[in-house]
């Protein structure tokens, strides 16, 4: 079924008229989708308020970095992306989009517990852990830096002739637009038109930096043109507007369109990291519009349009705490890395002689 | 007929383009212009669709290749200088080098660095990065000094699986002649023994091998016998032959082209001292460049590297202990 979803805008940039097929149904903004995308959010929502009281409990190696806030548009990503074809690099505030792509919560709470048999055997904590070879690569803390490994996958692809369907995504916030990477990854991406789409999720703050101090341009997206891209506004907070833009931008990239760039408007709804209380963050934007708590938002957008009911929610409330416990529970069991049996090797090449 | 130095780097691009699908080359101005110095020069027409022109981009450009290597391919990143790396050295040191011991998958990527000072050149287009690359855990630096070294050491580091940082001396791309690239050649990991002697160590790499063999042959007028040892690899470094040769003469000069301030040098020095204190008869010594930018005028940048002349007057002051 199709939905009447509030207009997204569209800021189209001079690139070549495109003749592309017609929305599939895989594609079209549907009722498998919504519901798709909604679980995501909301078991991102549910993992990550659980990793908050972990994290408050002393529990959690680390660091704790909420996407409370940016669920919507990021579980559209995700959800928008296919698993085993398309190569998709989380960042910070990508739980629902990494659930949404298909990571086990058993991969998660490995990680952020520091559990010896995680992706990242206690190497790497809490966001930076990642599958590469299931398409899903590690991000690193610079940011923009994963943006040109995407586009280099997609390139590897393309040599290799497997390029054909296959979509490359990335996120990044407002606060990591400002980086040379970035600018050097979206204009390499433009210069090869790759089937690429990055999500910038402007989420007002980088950091406590607010936007005024972070770029000059009006609105970010006016910096798609600049490299080629595509460009989409789309209010973060709105579940319906954020799979339709998502959707139609993942479109675009897999059958030809070349590189896309989404810019989600919405409000961290945390702080940086639950270290920090965002005090920051001024009255007036926390009641604003974006100060809406999507979950919120979608549960009445997804209700009202009868793809979902107050009484099916409560069950997948009840049936994703139950697994979210379950994944912490035997997370908490493993064992941790052990220093003594680390092989202390940041080489794969093992020389015959002293290094 | 000879083979240089920068002959014997496309001739070992162009073996690997032809025998292994998984190679690429990616760099600025390498394809139809056959790059800054030429070390392409012909390959994007020999081999269409696998030799491609990055835009100004260094950091990009390492992210690609990291990309790329996840998918199975092996590029050979292309930097126009190895100053500019330094506009890459988050993607090689943090995304590269990080990655296998983060996530157990190998990124078998090679940047080639046109390195080391020419007359000219200036602060920008002369610097030695191999000090500052071997500090990073998960990269291999290698510096190859004579021709056939700089063509087995791209192919056999290219067949590695771990981020290959191959340092290639720019002074050395068309002064260094052989008649033919020899075939037998060490393995990445072990020095070589450029010119054997009994009475000191000079333990250098790239082109200060040849600078440390022109002080060698001078002293041996005055009766003294310098044996030099070529590194090959900074990283791995093979102590095994360095502490070899202070056995035999009892003492050491590191010799190296890039800054003073800790590097290579600085390394093989602690090394030997932890390593083989007991088979030396004097304090072991460094020789670098000066500590100040590299400068520009030939007067100026002669006398800002080592040069024999400074390096006989090193070797005579370590004599003379």
């Amino acid at each position: 079924m199709r939905l009447q979803a509030r207009p997204a805008s569209l800021y189209a940039p001079p690139v070549p008229t495109l003749d592309l097929p017609a929305a599939t149904e895989k594609f079209a903004l549907d009722r498998t989708f919504l519901r798709s995308a909604f679980q995501s959010m909301l078991l991102a929502r549910i993992l990550e308020n659980k990793l908050s009281s972990l994290y408050k409990a002393g529990k959690i190696v680390g660091g704790v970095y909420l996407g409370r806030g940016q669920e919507a548009v990021s579980a559209a990503l995700g959800t928008a992306l296919i698993r085993g074809t398309d190569v998709f690099c989380p960042l910070i505030r990508d739980q629902a989009g990494r659930s949404a792509f298909g990571e086990s919560l058993i991969d998660c709470t490995r990680t952020y517990l520091g559990s010896a048999l995680g992706p990242m055997r206690g190497r790497d904590g809490n966001v930076h852990r990642g599958r590469p070879l299931a398409g899903m690569p590690a991000m690193i803390s610079h940011l923009g830096a994963q943006i040109a490994l995407i586009s280099g996958m997609l390139f590897a692809k393309r040599i290799k002739g497997q390029l054909e369907g296959v979509v490359g995504a990335t996120c990044i916030g407002d606060g990591g637009t400002s980086t040379g990477a970035f600018h050097e990854a979206l204009n390499l991406s433009g210069v090869e038109r790759l089937p690429m789409v990055v999500l910038v999720t402007n989420n007002q703050f980088a950091y406590s930096t607010p936007n005024d101090r972070q770029f000059g341009c009006g609105d970010l997206v006016e910096r798609a043109r600049g490299y080629g891209f595509r460009g989409w506004s789309v209010d973060g907070t709105d579940l319906l507007a954020c799979s339709t833009v998502v959707s139609e931008a993942v479109r675009q990239a897999r059958h030809g369109g070349g590189p896309q760039m989404i810019v989600a408007q919405l409000l961290r709804l945390a702080g940086h990291g639950e270290h920090d209380d965002g005090f920051y963050v001024p009255e007036t934007l926390r009641v604003g519009h974006y100060g809406q708590d999507c979950i919120e938002v979608a549960m009445r957008q997804l209700m009202a349009n009868g793809i979902t009911s107050a009484d099916e929610i409560r069950l997948w409330q009840e049936q994703f705490a139950a697994d979210v416990q379950r994944a912490v529970a035997q997370a908490q069991q493993e064992a941790p890395p052990d220093p003594y049996r680390e092989d202390w090797t940041a080489l794969s090449t093992r020389f015959p002689i002293n290094q | 007929m000879s083979v240089t130095y920068i002959d014997a780097i496309r001739a070992a691009q162009e073996k690997l383009l032809r025998e292994d699908d998984r190679v690429f080359l990616y760099g600025q101005d390498i394809g139809v212009f056959g790059g800054a110095f030429k070390a392409t020069k012909g390959l994007a027409a020999m081999f269409p669709g696998r030799v491609f022109d990055s835009p100004i981009a260094e950091d990009a450009m390492i992210g690609l290749a990291v990309g790329a290597a996840i998918e199975g391919l092996r590029p050979i990143v292309e930097m126009q200088f190895a100053d500019f790396s330094a506009i890459a050295f988050n993607q090689i040191v943090n995304q590269a080098a990080t990655h296998f011991y983060r996530t157990g998958v190998p990124i078998p990527i090679t940047v080639r660095l046109p390195s080391g000072g020419t007359p000219g050149s200036g602060p920008f287009h002369s610097q030695n990065m191999e000090g500052i690359y071997a500090q990073y855990p998960g990269l291999i630096v290698l510096t190859p000094a004579t021709v056939a070294d700089a063509y087995h050491m791209l192919i056999d580091g290219v067949a590695l699986d771990d981020p290959v940082i191959y340092c290639e001396h720019k002074f050395l791309y068309r002064w260094l002649k052989a008649k033919t690239i020899n075939n037998e050649h060490l393995p990445i990991g072990q020095a070589r023994i450029a010119r054997p002697g009994k009475h000191a160590t000079v333990v250098a790499y790239s082109a200060m091998v040849h600078e440390a063999v022109r002080a060698a042959d001078r002293l041996q007028a005055d009766g003294w016998e310098i044996e030099v040892v070529d590194l090959r690899s900074v990283k791995p470094l093979d102590l095994d032959t360095i502490l070899a040769s202070v056995a035999r003469t009892g003492r050491l000069l590191a010799l190296g082209e890039a800054f003073p301030w800790g590097g290579v040098t600085a390394e093989v020095v602690a090394r030997v001292s932890e390593h083989g204190f007991h088979l030396l008869d004097a304090p072991p010594q460094r020789l670098n460049s000066r500590d100040t930018p590299i400068p520009y005028h030939p007067k100026l940048w002669a006398s800002h590297r080592p040069t024999p002349e400074s390096i006989c007057e090193a070797l005579r002051q370590l004599l003379s202990f």
